[in-house]
């Protein structure tokens, strides 16, 4: 095998990671309430602003800002259940999708407002330099939100099969009446599961921001593939969201690499519309 | 009773403007301006308008640091009576429906007696369509699609370099440093996959093999893409002598840092102005990409030159450095208001005479052009294209020798 094809190969997985890392928080919130978060691309773009605003106003990288992005984005979540989703949930399904996209544009355009539609980039020296390493070149941003994409989805399987917080969200999710007769309250949960999901997306965009740029539309440019990630993956699995992260980031570098970047898009969708061809419920989502 | 007042009192104000009539109209010559001021380009948009009121300002006021500006030295035009001019600027929204329907607009209500814009080529299609049918000169000063030209109108002319312009630049400086010596075998040429990228690598490539430099590797990409990895990858294992970007600006901050990531250049990187022109590119990854060529039509050149003065002035006005494309929006409005003032009228039909008729020396303009003079299309023959080189997060004009105020440095130094 070439180096080079070696090096795509490396390069497509950890771009699969950081991809999987953006899906989680989607996944969840379908798994959880049913709804699809259509904002979720505008919660990434917020938390890369955040870790921005860490950089320009204390001068501190990841270390500093991915907890505060993690906090400032639930909140964030929160608020969107309380305030909207909690009440677009009584409508019909159409009011639903139409509620988030309506917060997305919302979100988009103070953003603009706020912001300015400037593109801006935090020093590529925040994190560390490339190093080279058995011959290949790896990219110290991009390793590092590999790993955490890891950890991340690890951390919230476990709190979503471990814990008594998540058997209790599992509850609602399944049957919010009888949850209710168990003694507990389903808009906790669903709160819970919005904080949980908006948080784990608020530590993606602040490793995202480390080697990307911002601007008020990147959620757009995001979003899309966190939707193919989460539905190749199962809506609702969040081991679905790193298999299928790894897998879009890989077939996409190689495909990119070998037949041509114009030509990758159409080989990751063949590859979408095969798998779901085959199986409906995604690679590891239930029916 | 007071609906009586009221109607005197309408009475009175359209008699008094009616009967002000002949010397205010004289004084008063009404330009339209289509501009994207909101939407996706608003940024661009705003920034040709900070620069179309500088030029305003310059043609009604006096500005004798400007004398070989024309109109600069004199309060408004003097071949009509000093009558000064007036700019009604219409948002295009970005969608060319609305540009068709502001400027029809500016013609039936604003009665403008020219226009100027629209910014996004697709845009300019619509809004000049409708001054040609209403017979008002339209005026591009910065949409390069070839077609806008080929269409047989009589009211359209265009002062911006088209895509030929700058691929002959590209090929003459390559010619050159291939003469000195430097080796200049394998060229790769990267475009975004929109009719911008493909329409001027198309031209590029034409050009480049008349010239006897063909392209031996091309890459296309879509400019909203995630990821420039494999791109970068590729070029790294073909390793050509030089690099030509057709980019957008997000493609063009993720082409930067992943070059550096990669560890990879050319000797010889070269940028078609667009994303890698945008001040946010330059604020953003100026420090990575020292040495890029780019083109641009305006560059501040020596103090106390016509570029350099206007620099500081739109500076002050703005806290910006003029732009390239606000710079040619600029010299657009100066091409129409020397028009009007040797027409000596408004009325659009001795405008378009004045237009057919114009002769502008490079020395007269505040963008790098060799000159304006207009073909039987309406393209401006003398429009070029100044080489400018990343120096210090800047870039300065390098090439053609008269407006350069560095020596072009190479290899390409990157980060």
């Amino acid at each position: 095998m070439s180096n080079t094809l070696l090096q795509v190969i490396v390069s497509g997985l950890l771009l699969g990671a950081v991809y999987a890392l953006f899906s989680s928080g989607l996944t969840l919130i379908w798994g959880m309430m049913n709804v699809v978060n259509f904002a979720h691309g505008e919660f990434v773009m917020l938390a890369m602003y955040v870790a921005f605003m860490v950089y320009t106003s204390l001068g501190l990288g990841p270390a500093a800002s991915v907890p505060i992005a993690a906090m400032a984005l639930a909140a964030v979540g929160m608020a969107s259940y309380f305030l909207l989703v909690r009440h677009i949930m009584k409508g019909p399904m159409l009011a639903q999708i139409l509620g988030t996209f309506g917060l997305s544009l919302f979100l988009r355009y103070s953003a603009f407002w706020w912001f300015g539609s400037d593109f801006r980039t935090l020093p590529d020296t925040l994190v560390g330099s490339p190093f080279q390493f058995a011959g290949l070149r790896l990219d110290a941003p991009r390793l590092l939100a590999g790993v955490v994409a890891l950890f991340v989805t690890l951390g919230l399987h476990l709190i979503l099969t471990r814990t008594s917080l998540g058997s209790r969200m599992l509850a609602v999710s399944e049957d919010a009446t009888a949850a209710q007769l168990m003694g507990i309250r389903p808009e906790r949960m669903q709160a819970a599961a919005w904080g949980l999901a908006a948080g784990a997306t608020g530590i993606a965009g602040a490793l995202i921001a480390t080697f990307f740029y911002t601007s008020p539309t990147v959620g757009e440019t995001l979003a899309i593939v966190a939707f193919v990630t989460v539905s190749l993956g199962g809506f609702g699995s969040v081991p679905g969201a790193l298999v299928a992260g790894l897998l879009i980031g890989l077939v996409e570098s190689v495909s990119a690499y070998k037949l041509g970047p114009v030509y990758k898009d159409v080989v990751v969708y063949s590859l979408f519309v095969l798998v779901l061809w085959c199986r409906p419920q995604g690679l590891m989502g239930k029916m | 009773m007071f609906r009586n007042i009221g109607k005197l009192a309408v009475t009175g104000l359209v008699l008094a403007t009616v009967a002000a009539p002949s010397a205010s109209a004289q004084d008063k010559v009404k330009i339209g301006a289509i501009y994207p001021l909101s939407g996706n380009a608003a940024s661009a948009g705003n920034s040709s308008k900070a620069a179309i009121e500088l030029a305003v300002e310059i043609v009604n006021g006096n500005f004798p640091d400007l004398k070989d500006l024309p109109l600069a030295t004199t309060e408004g035009l003097p071949n009509l009576k000093g009558a000064k001019i007036e700019v009604i600027f219409a948002d295009n929204q970005g969608t060319p429906a609305a540009g068709q329907n502001q400027t029809l607009r500016l013609i039936t209500e604003e009665k403008v007696h020219a226009l100027l814009g629209a910014y996004q080529s697709g845009i300019t299609v619509t809004a000049s369509a409708m001054a040609e049918r209403h017979g008002i000169p339209f005026l591009t000063p910065e949409s390069v699609a070839s077609d806008l030209t080929e269409r047989g109108f009589k009211w359209f002319f265009r002062s911006t370099p088209v895509a030929a312009d700058f691929a002959r630049s590209y090929s003459e400086l390559l010619r050159e440093q291939k003469a000195a010596g430097r080796k200049i075998e394998t060229i790769a040429l990267v475009n975004e996959n929109t009719e911008y990228g493909n329409s001027v690598s198309k031209v590029i490539k034409d050009v480049f093999i008349k010239d006897g430099i063909p392209i031996t590797t091309q890459i296309s990409y879509s400019a909203n893409t995630t990821d420039v990895q494999p791109q970068v990858l590729q070029l790294k294992e073909k390793n050509p002598d030089v690099v030509l970007f057709i980019s957008y600006t997000s493609d063009a901050i993720l082409y930067a840092k992943t070059m550096k990531d990669l560890d990879w250049k050319p000797a010889i990187m070269i940028a078609d102005n667009a994303g890698f022109n945008d001040p946010s590119f330059v604020r953003t990854s100026g420090a990575l990409v020292e040495g890029l060529i780019n083109r641009s039509a305006f560059a501040a050149g020596k103090p106390g030159s016509i570029s350099a003065v206007i620099n500081e002035m739109f500076k002050k006005k703005t806290g910006n450095d003029l732009d390239d494309p606000s710079a040619r929006a600029m010299q657009g409005l100066l091409i129409l208001a020397d028009a009007i003032n040797r027409a000596g009228s408004t009325e659009p039909a001795k405008i378009q005479e004045a237009m057919k008729a114009t002769d502008l020396k490079a020395e007269q303009l505040v963008t790098g052009y060799k000159g304006v003079k207009f073909d039987e299309k309406g393209q401006n023959v003398l429009a070029s294209s100044l080489i400018t080189q990343m120096t210090g997060g800047k870039y300065v004009p390098v090439w053609p020798k008269e407006s350069a105020t560095a020596e072009i440095v190479l290899p390409y130094k990157g980060w």
